[in-house]
């Protein structure tokens, strides 16, 4: 059984600056941030490892950071761009009996994660989903199409994007109440 | 007034209008679609058992469209099964009836602002007959729905036009 801040220490050993930081100080379990280019080989290397074993990916889930950037332009309206997507990999090690949560954030603008599908295959559909609803790509997903809406939905329409509006209409039908 | 206008005495024969014994008929053998949503079925499923007894009604459960009257509407309605049950619909012969079951199905019930997936109430695709309120409904009151359902079909005319 290893602790949060031990499993930041062996992975920092094996990968430098891909892991950047264990945030602990939080009311919810502590997590790991690395860089979303190399989470495939950092979740081979979790799943591996004599002294880790993580072999339970218990859940995948996409989140929208909601941290867009105010720029104001000459006339003094504001918008706002950018901002965070985040992938969160909650593992557990049933042989060894310990927790750790991953975090791997991407750019709004361009969000590319690497799969972890080849590591633990319940990566796939839980990938979909998050693609499916924040719109995160996942590099090397073996299919990553639309898994809980319909497959003709608006190709750039993610619902639970913090910036999402509905549409007027999905196929003739009226969308608001 | 029921199926019998005159009765005589002594023998088997009965007079009737042909409006009563075809509604008499239609409504006494409400056979159902087998169709379930979200958890207003799970009340459906208990009005189907032996507690409540769908079947003293003449409601049975069919399998496919083309042997049922009713299709109950028991559930949330997303935009991807709404195509789905305008297609069943088309697929029950005439005549067919619909109960919309429950707040969702009604109006979008708890997803009528933020649900960005579900059609805001099941009569935006079909024409509804009867809307049973309740989240979920109980049992008796989907009865009280089935029981409404057969008081309108008990006074439709095959020559005037109803609805």
């Amino acid at each position: 059984m290893k602790s949060s801040k031990e499993i930041f220490e062996i992975l920092k050993a094996e990968f430098g600056d891909k892991i950047l930081e264990l945030k602990e100080d939080i009311p919810v379990d502590p997590y790991i941030i690395v860089t979303p280019d190399s989470t495939e080989k950092i979740a081979r290397f979790l799943h591996d490892s004599s002294d880790l074993q993580f072999d339970s990916l218990m859940v995948l889930s996409g989140v929208d950071d909601n941290n867009p950037v105010k720029t104001k332009d000459e006339e003094g309206t504001e918008s706002l761009s950018g901002g965070t997507l985040s992938v969160y990999y909650h593992l557990y090690s049933i042989p060894l009996n310990h927790k750790i949560v991953i975090r791997a954030v991407t750019e709004k603008e361009n969000p590319m994660v690497q799969s972890v599908e080849s590591v633990w295959k319940t990566a796939d559909w839980h990938e979909r989903e998050a693609f499916d609803m924040v719109g995160i790509r996942f590099e090397n997903h073996p299919d990553l199409t639309r898994i809980l809406l319909p497959y003709d939905w608006d190709e750039s329409s993610f619902p639970l994007r913090k910036d999402y509006k509905n549409p007027e209409f999905y196929q003739g039908m009226k969308i608001p109440y | 007034m029921g199926i019998l206008d005159k009765e005589f005495s002594d023998s088997n024969i009965i007079i009737t209008n042909f409006d009563n014994l075809m509604n008499w008929a239609r409504l006494s053998s409400l056979w159902q679609l087998g169709f379930g949503l979200a958890c207003c079925a799970i009340e459906m499923m208990a009005t189907s058992a032996s507690h409540y007894d769908f079947d003293r009604f003449g409601v049975i459960p069919r399998n496919t469209p083309r042997q049922a009257d009713i299709i109950i509407i028991s559930g949330t309605v997303t935009l991807k099964m709404a195509l789905r049950i305008k297609r069943l619909y088309e697929q029950i012969a005439d005549p067919k009836y619909i109960i919309s079951m429950g707040s969702c199905s009604n109006c979008g019930g708890p997803y009528w602002e933020h649900g960005y997936h579900v059609l805001k109430g099941v009569d935006r695709v079909i024409p509804v007959d009867v809307y049973v309120p309740g989240c979920p409904p109980r049992p008796e009151a989907l009865l009280e729905g089935l029981l409404k359902l057969q008081e309108k079909i008990r006074n439709e005319s095959s020559v005037k036009k109803t609805a």
